[in-house]
């Protein structure tokens, strides 16, 4: 699908896993998945209940983002995992690997080359485009969990469209502490109807879900849930007219790149707990730096000319 | 600078060969075979099995193998190696009433038709350690003979196949007793693997979800059903233990045959129950049943299924240990480990938002504290102004 003609990584990996299935599914539970995806894409933000399986990682780790790429990807496709926006963190690295050993596709770091992204708590600074497809990591499929544990009677709220409990916790969260206090996994409203978990994603990404071009699909195996954002759907950040949603804002650029537009990791450097800020996005980051190089090179050569 | 998160594949590769290092401990002594694991940790095999919800003695040993003796992970294993089989179907219901006995024991009647059978059980030990085992094996004598003398003891129990009625059964001859029998048109019950979970769950689905439930969890929250968390008031009817035959109808022969035979163990529990407007008092069932000798979690098993059955029998909810919901969401040992331990997972994105709102908070609240400090003075002012 939509296969660049570079990749950055050539897998240095077995080719696909002997005696299991092309993406390790086999084909019925593959099947099973797609048609949950498909009723899902139908009804955006609305969780559609699937037959999760157990996978070779644990329930908690990306097993139903890993479901939802098993079940879409094919030999074609290029596939970049990240996790808290980097392509080296262990489980992205694990996942990664899992792919390229069942499936033995191109695995990528670069976001534009990808043409299915699996993330766990991000959207990559680079916008996607529309022949891409970013997979979400999701605990909790149900955003209003914490208010209302039974599944039960969440779904009655869900059918009911009734979403007053959450907007009553967004304003004692204003009466006690001045603004909203939810920073990840912020709420949202799905093309003006479906209340959803955006995956714990922090506040800063939640507007590139608005009108992205690319298909959202988010999948929580453990909690046997999948739900989308079909590309161009209207996502709504939940607030008040006196109180607008606002994202998060650094005082500091990247130590790295510079930027003062992508999301910032804080590093404790030394024992006296001296800070630094970088990208959380490491692809991104490295981007950056290298156009960053380029021009003072081609600088270098104009002055040396 | 920013090595933190770098090298992670190589990280991975060298945690792979330190694991496989641990696990074998030392090398000056023999390494356990598979074959040890099935016959020698018998139970641990019978825990895996029926958590991990497949019947294969070999792959359960190789599980708890390769797990270092970590009976979670080691179900976990079976668990994600089950779901790449795949289905020819289902069996034909298992007939208990025909098991083999092994052991068979009564809470309720001190003689019943079949008799008491006290087999192999740890019951009546004194735990002591026993320190002849510490010795080496090869002091035990020859292997052979005793494994001869298993399997002859065995096939002489084979032999002489005496029916035994389950006790729930000769109760019912007064009518006593609920009996469980499939209502006529009642749907075939679902497949707790193929179909999510979803509530109001059945009674089908309920006990799938109890047999694949973590034994420790089963046996806490039975222990609580025992202690006043739900009305319960357990006798226990009956544990059998022994092998029972697994039949298939095949659909070449138009028949059911016999594709081999199962260890399992099962547990009725009597409940007393009050009665309603519709019903006389009588007495309730519990039903527990797991692979291989699991004594201790069938009759968890059975206590918990007979707490969820609560608001079927019209009593008043008062514990979690009633609540359906709450019990099958939180039974499954793959999903709790699995969540509980994604916590080791890198979250440095959120925690990096919830330290900006903690830092800003704290800013504001310092600039209230201050504010609020300065009218104080003002108010005083005024006042002693009047």
């Amino acid at each position: 699908m939509n296969a660049p003609e570079t990749q950055l990584a050539s897998a240095p990996y077995d080719s696909a896993a002997e005696g299991y299935n092309f993406a390790y599914l086999d084909e019925q539970t593959k099947r099973m998945i797609r048609r949950s995806l498909l009723k899902a894409v139908a009804v955006p933000g609305y969780q559609v209940p699937f037959a999760s399986r157990e996978m070779p990682l644990p329930f908690g780790w990306g097993t139903g983002g890993i479901q939802v790429t098993a079940a879409i990807i094919g030999r074609s496709d290029t596939l970049k995992v990240i996790d808290q926006g980097s392509d080296e963190t262990t489980n992205a690295v694990n996942i990664r690997r899992f792919f390229a050993r069942t499936t033995g596709v191109a695995t990528t770091r670069r976001t534009s080359e990808a043409t299915i992204v699996q993330t766990r708590h991000r959207i990559p600074e680079t916008p996607l485009t529309d022949k891409q497809i970013l997979v979400y990591q999701v605990p909790m499929p149900e955003p209003l969990f914490r208010l209302e544990p039974r599944v039960a009677e969440c779904k009655k709220l869900h059918a009911l469209a009734d979403y007053g409990l959450i907007s009553v916790k967004l304003y004692e969260d204003i009466v006690h502490h001045g603004s909203i206090a939810t920073t990840y996994d912020y709420p949202v409203i799905v093309n003006e109807r479906y209340l959803s978990s955006p995956s714990p994603i922090p506040k800063f990404d939640n507007p590139k879900m608005h009108m992205n071009p690319a298909l959202q699909l988010f999948g929580a195996g453990r909690e046997r849930r999948i739900h989308a954002i079909p590309p161009y759907t209207k996502v709504r950040s939940l607030d008040f007219d006196d109180h607008p949603f606002e994202i998060q804002r650094w005082e500091h650029a990247c130590a790295l790149c510079g930027s003062k537009e992508s999301f910032l990791d804080e590093m404790i450097v030394d024992d006296a707990g001296k800070r630094m800020f970088v990208c959380s996005d490491s692809d991104y980051c490295h981007d950056r730096r290298e156009q960053q190089a380029d021009q003072t090179g081609a600088i270098a050569e104009g002055e040396s000319a | 600078m920013y090595v933190a998160v770098k090298g992670g594949e190589r990280a991975i590769e060298a945690s792979w060969r330190l694991l496989d290092k641990s696990r074998r401990g030392d090398t000056r002594l023999a390494e356990l075979s598979v074959g040890q694991i099935r016959e020698q940790l018998r139970l641990s095999v019978a825990r895996v099995m029926t958590e991990g919800s497949v019947y294969d003695e070999d792959l359960a040993a190789l599980a708890i193998k390769q797990a270092a003796g970590d009976l979670v992970e080691a179900i976990f294993l079976l668990r994600a190696y089950r779901t790449t089989l795949p289905r020819f179907g289902y069996t034909q219901p298992l007939d208990s009433e025909t098991m083999v006995v092994e052991r068979r024991i009564s809470a309720t009647f001190k003689d019943l038709p079949g008799g008491q059978l006290l087999g192999a059980t740890y019951d009546y030990t004194q735990r002591l350690l026993d320190f002849k085992l510490m010795a080496d094996a090869q002091a035990n004598g020859d292997d052979s003979t005793n494994g001869q003398a298993a399997q002859q003891q065995r096939a002489a129990l084979q032999e002489t196949p005496e029916a035994m009625p389950r006790v729930v059964t000769l109760l019912n001859k007064e009518g006593l007793i609920e009996q469980e029998t499939p209502l006529s048109g009642a749907p075939e019950p679902g497949d707790l693997t193929r179909e999510p979970l979803s509530f109001p769950a059945s009674r089908a689905t309920r006990l799938q979800n109890l047999a694949r439930g973590d034994e420790g969890f089963l046996l806490a929250m039975g222990y609580a059903t025992q202690r006043g968390y739900a009305n319960s008031h357990p006798f226990a009817g009956e544990i059998r233990f022994g092998s029972v035959t697994v039949e298939m109808e095949l659909d070449e022969l138009g028949e059911a045959v016999e594709i081999g035979e199962i260890d399992i163990t099962e547990c009725q529990m009597i409940n007393q129950f009050a009665g309603s407007t519709e019903v006389p008092p009588t007495f309730t069932q519990g039903y527990g049943l797991a692979f291989g000798h699991s004594e201790r979690k069938a009759m968890a098993m059975a206590l918990v299924d007979r707490a969820l059955r609560a608001e079927e029998l019209g009593e008043t909810l008062a514990s979690p240990t009633q609540d359906i919901e709450f019990m099958l969401s939180h039974s499954d040992n793959v999903e709790a480990s699995g969540f509980v331990q994604h916590l080791k997972l890198p979250h440095y994105v959120d925690f990096q938002a919830e330290l900006e709102l903690v830092r800003r908070l704290r800013a504001q609240h310092a600039a209230q504290v201050e504010q609020t400090s300065q009218p104080d003075t003002g108010h005083d002012q005024e006042e002693q102004a009047a």
